[in-house]
């Protein structure tokens, strides 16, 4: 599958902004998160990104986000349009 | 009961977190002007997100982008899963754009186990060519249960001003009503854009409800109470409905055909309405 | 012999202050406070240390007692609210000995009691006259009301007037008047105006807030507390202050003229007064400018002592007579209990203030706080710090209904009465979980970095050390 840097989401108030980039075969998800509420839901974030990914069929990726208290709903959102316009199905 | 709609622009989180605590009787969740064109993407799929995880207990109507750009099915395939109650098509011109979208989501609801027809529509009739054809937009498919006046874009097509009398969109407004009355079906009036014209406001929504609106729409959480104000039951019609059933009660068991109240005539529309108010007050009793 | 001393460092010499003593500073120049920082810088040239500074509130002018903490000059700190700057570091435990946390009206109440012994009260002074006789009134660094200063210069051992407006006679009509001061001293400036009071308090635009402040107004109108004699606080949060504008709006239209508004004043609050909804505002400490226009003005403005608003100790204070007071909220627990004193992480950012003497004072307290702040929930099962308890917490109003107290069923039925819509807390607390999910608790550690102390002085909470 071919990956294009794509990003998605903004960095207003309960948004998060999430960005792909390629990565080599095999490498698996590099994730990079910084949150405003990384100590309350830290861990909780990281999942739902990796889950979302999952889903949409990205396993090897460098993936950097951004949030600003955004609910599981947001994020799941976020991470799927990232995950489409990296595909280019968009 | 619906006196008020509220826009929410759809790529919005903040926004939509709230929307359902903001005193309108019905969202509408907004995927087409609120959106600029490279975010389409990102707000149908967030929009969806919010349907399903953000507990709204409200009325939820999804505006969608209009027949013939590259984003209305989208929208469609997307959202109908996740089952709003209405969908708003936008720069709806004849019955024919109506059916187009209802065909669309006859397919999405086929496909998805969805009940046929169980999602609705609310046309937003915004050309000079819609109104015209209110009527046939009206009553060209079963799932239009309410039309929707768009009062920007439809000066923009008239080439004249907006403004805050309205005169330009006063033949709009009486043609949309009575094309809508006359299929039996609710009408909706255009936003008030000015957001601290608190006495202008209130001035067109009495005016909309004097001329036969069902309600209000708005772009601004601040208008909310005043619109949901006037297109409620005042005190006096709430007595005055509840004289009227009284009074209908009470000849029953006296067994006498006809009933007069205050010296005229109760006949079945008085009935009617006065159910609706009574129905309209008991929604109403607390909220905004 | 004149009061009236050449510096600082004189003044400091001659009140005696030695190591291990206790200084006292008031905090009406809020975060435009500069005298705080000029008399301990002072202490620290002249070598004193250990010195205990009881200051009614700190906030983040005050930033350089961090340096003062680690240089031994400060290890102590009384006080009644911390902003988030000290907080921060107060919470990483770099003071040996616990902040004390009291609230607004048990300072006064503990210091005249002899619970809480100042050994030399520094009184920043907008103006002054040689003898001590002094008001917040007038002068280029006016802040109004000196409500908290006057149990510190009447019950210290030494008071020390520090003043950037100093006038040639004798004051007419001092707040606090020369018998009880000892030394004067002029400075060039006492304080910074931009941050003394804020030139106008504004009204929220949130949309959220405003239907908060709607319910609350509807609320209060509801609760049969609403007619002739109301009396009323509010504090100068947005939705707060939203709320006392639609107050307004229904007192105007039903005609109510309510006795008094208390506390601290906004421009809102003396609106309120000009438009006849309350007889009298009782001024412990101005917010804005039009609340220092309005107390040096108008008569029916009137400056009170904390004592007098707020102690415990003193049976005819102001907040016992109160009907209504709207209070903020960083955190409350389903048992109604608040935290205003740590942010989510369990960090020093806040204080009582007036917050838990108002609760337990008013008829009603009613707490206004949205559901969630970027998925930080406000309704939690556990408060991280119990400020004020739940036992004189009324109501809850937050966008998704409001939350009544089960001590209270009267006004649960008396808000379905009016068709408001009644929530139990509980299930407040669960939205807030569906929506945000549960978070993890802060690592705290087991050093006790505050102690939090109820208005009549017994220990209500403790507040360990955050880990980074």
């Amino acid at each position: 599958m071919i990956i294009n840097k794509a990003y998605a989401g903004t960095l207003e108030s309960s948004d998060i902004f999430v960005e792909i980039e390629p990565a080599d075969e095999g490498a698996g998800i590099e994730l990079k998160l910084t949150s405003a509420v990384y100590k309350q839901f830290g861990p909780q974030i990281e999942e739902v990104i990796l889950e979302t990914l999952k889903a949409n069929g990205i396993e090897d990726a460098k993936v950097t986000a951004n949030d600003r208290g955004a609910v599981d709903c947001t994020i799941r959102a976020r991470v799927e349009v990232a995950a489409l316009r990296a595909k280019g199905e968009v | 009961m619906r006196r008020t709609m509220l826009f929410f622009p759809g790529n919005s989180p903040n926004m939509l977190l709230n929307a359902g605590y903001l005193g309108s009787d019905s969202l509408i969740l907004d995927l087409e002007d609120a959106v600029a064109i490279t975010e389409k993407d990102s707000a149908r799929i967030l929009v969806r997100n919010a349907i399903t995880g953000l507990e709204y207990e409200k009325e939820i109507i999804v505006r969608i982008n209009p027949v013939g750009t590259p984003f209305w099915e989208k929208d469609l395939e997307t959202i109908i899963p996740v089952k709003p109650h209405m969908i708003m098509p936008t720069k709806v011109g004849t019955a024919e754009d109506v059916r187009i979208v209802s065909a669309k989501i006859a397919e999405i609801e086929e496909a998805c186990g969805m009940e046929a027809g169980s999602t609705k529509l609310i046309p937003l009739i915004e050309t000079a060519l819609g109104i015209e054809n209110a009527y046939q937009i009206a009553t060209a498919d079963s799932r239009v249960c309410a039309l929707f006046l768009g009062g920007e874009d439809l000066t923009a097509d008239l080439r004249c001003k907006r403004t805050k009398e309205g005169k330009e969109i006063f033949y709009a407004r009486t043609r949309i009503v009575m094309a809508a009355r006359a299929a039996g079906i609710d009408v909706y009036d255009t936003p008030w854009t000015d957001v601290e014209d608190f006495d202008g406001l209130v001035k067109d929504a009495e005016f909309a409800k004097s001329l036969g609106f069902t309600g209000k729409s708005s772009i601004s959480p601040r208008h909310i109470p005043y619109i949901n104000k006037v297109f409620s039951p005042t005190e006096e019609e709430i007595q005055y409905a509840q004289d009227v059933i009284d009074c209908i009660e009470r000849a029953k068991a006296e067994g006498k055909g006809v009933v007069s109240l205050r010296g005229k005539m109760i006949d079945a529309p008085i009935v009617a309405r006065a159910v609706q108010t009574l129905e309209a007050a008991r929604q109403i009793k607390g909220g905004k | 012999m004149s009061k009236l001393l050449k510096d600082l460092k004189e003044a400091i010499r001659l009140s005696g202050l030695k190591d291990g003593m206790t200084i006292s500073f008031h905090h009406h120049l809020r975060n435009g406070d500069r005298t705080a920082v000029m008399v301990l810088e002072a202490a620290r040239e002249l070598g004193i240390k250990d010195l205990n500074v009881n200051i009614s509130s700190v906030f983040d002018t005050h930033a350089s007692f961090i340096d003062m903490i680690k240089e031994g000059v400060i290890t102590g700190i009384e006080t009644d609210y911390m902003g988030g700057a000290v907080g921060k570091a107060i919470s990483s435990g770099i003071m040996e000995k616990p902040v004390i946390f009291r609230t607004h009206g048990g300072r006064p109440g503990d210091i005249i009691r002899g619970a809480s012994h100042i050994d030399v009260a520094f009184v920043a002074a907008p103006t002054s006259d040689a003898e001590g006789n002094c008001t917040g009134k007038m002068g280029k660094s006016a802040c109004g009301s000196l409500g908290y200063a006057f149990a510190d210069a009447m019950y210290a051992d030494k008071t020390v007037v520090i003043t950037d407006n100093l006038i040639e006679g004798i004051l007419d009509k001092p707040s606090i008047s020369g018998e009880y001061v000892d030394y004067v001293v002029a400075v060039e400036k006492i304080g910074e105006p931009s941050g003394i009071v804020s030139g106008t308090t504004k009204i929220t635009k949130d949309p959220v807030g405003l239907v908060i402040a709607d319910y609350a107004a509807k609320a209060i109108e509801a609760s049969g507390l609403l007619k002739d004699g109301f009396s009323f606080q509010t504090g100068a949060g947005g939705a707060s202050l939203a709320a006392a504008k639609y107050l307004k709006d229904i007192m105007m239209e039903k005609n109510i003229k309510g006795s008094f508004g208390l506390g601290g004043i906004t421009s809102y609050m003396v609106d309120m007064l000009e438009c006849g909804c309350f007889e009298k505002l009782y001024d412990v400490q101005c917010f804005d400018l039009g609340a220092v226009e309005s107390i040096r003005t108008n008569p029916n403005h009137i400056e009170i002592t904390a004592e007098k608003y707020a102690s415990p100790w003193l049976e005819e204070n102001m907040v016992n007579d109160l009907d209504v007071v709207i209070l903020g909220a960083t955190e409350i627990d389903t048992n109604f209990n608040v935290n205003v004193h740590t942010d989510s992480n369990g960090c020093i950012m806040g204080g009582s203030g007036g917050h838990s003497d108002t609760a337990a004072g008013a008829k009603i307290a009613m707490i206004v706080a949205p559901l969630s702040r970027a998925r930080i929930s406000i309704v939690t099962d556990e408060v991280l710090c119990k400020s004020t308890p739940g036992s004189t917490v009324d109501v809850l109003v937050t966008q998704c209904g409001i939350a009544v107290n089960p001590l209270r069923p009267e006004l649960s039925e008396r808000f379905k009465e009016a068709g408001l819509p009644v929530v139990d807390i509980h299930d407040l607390a669960e939205k807030a979980k569906r929506l945000n999910g549960v978070p993890l608790k802060p690592q705290r550690g087991d050093k006790v970095v505050a102690e939090v102390l109820y208005r009549d002085g017994t220990l209500l909470d403790r507040i360990y050390n955050v880990i980074d």
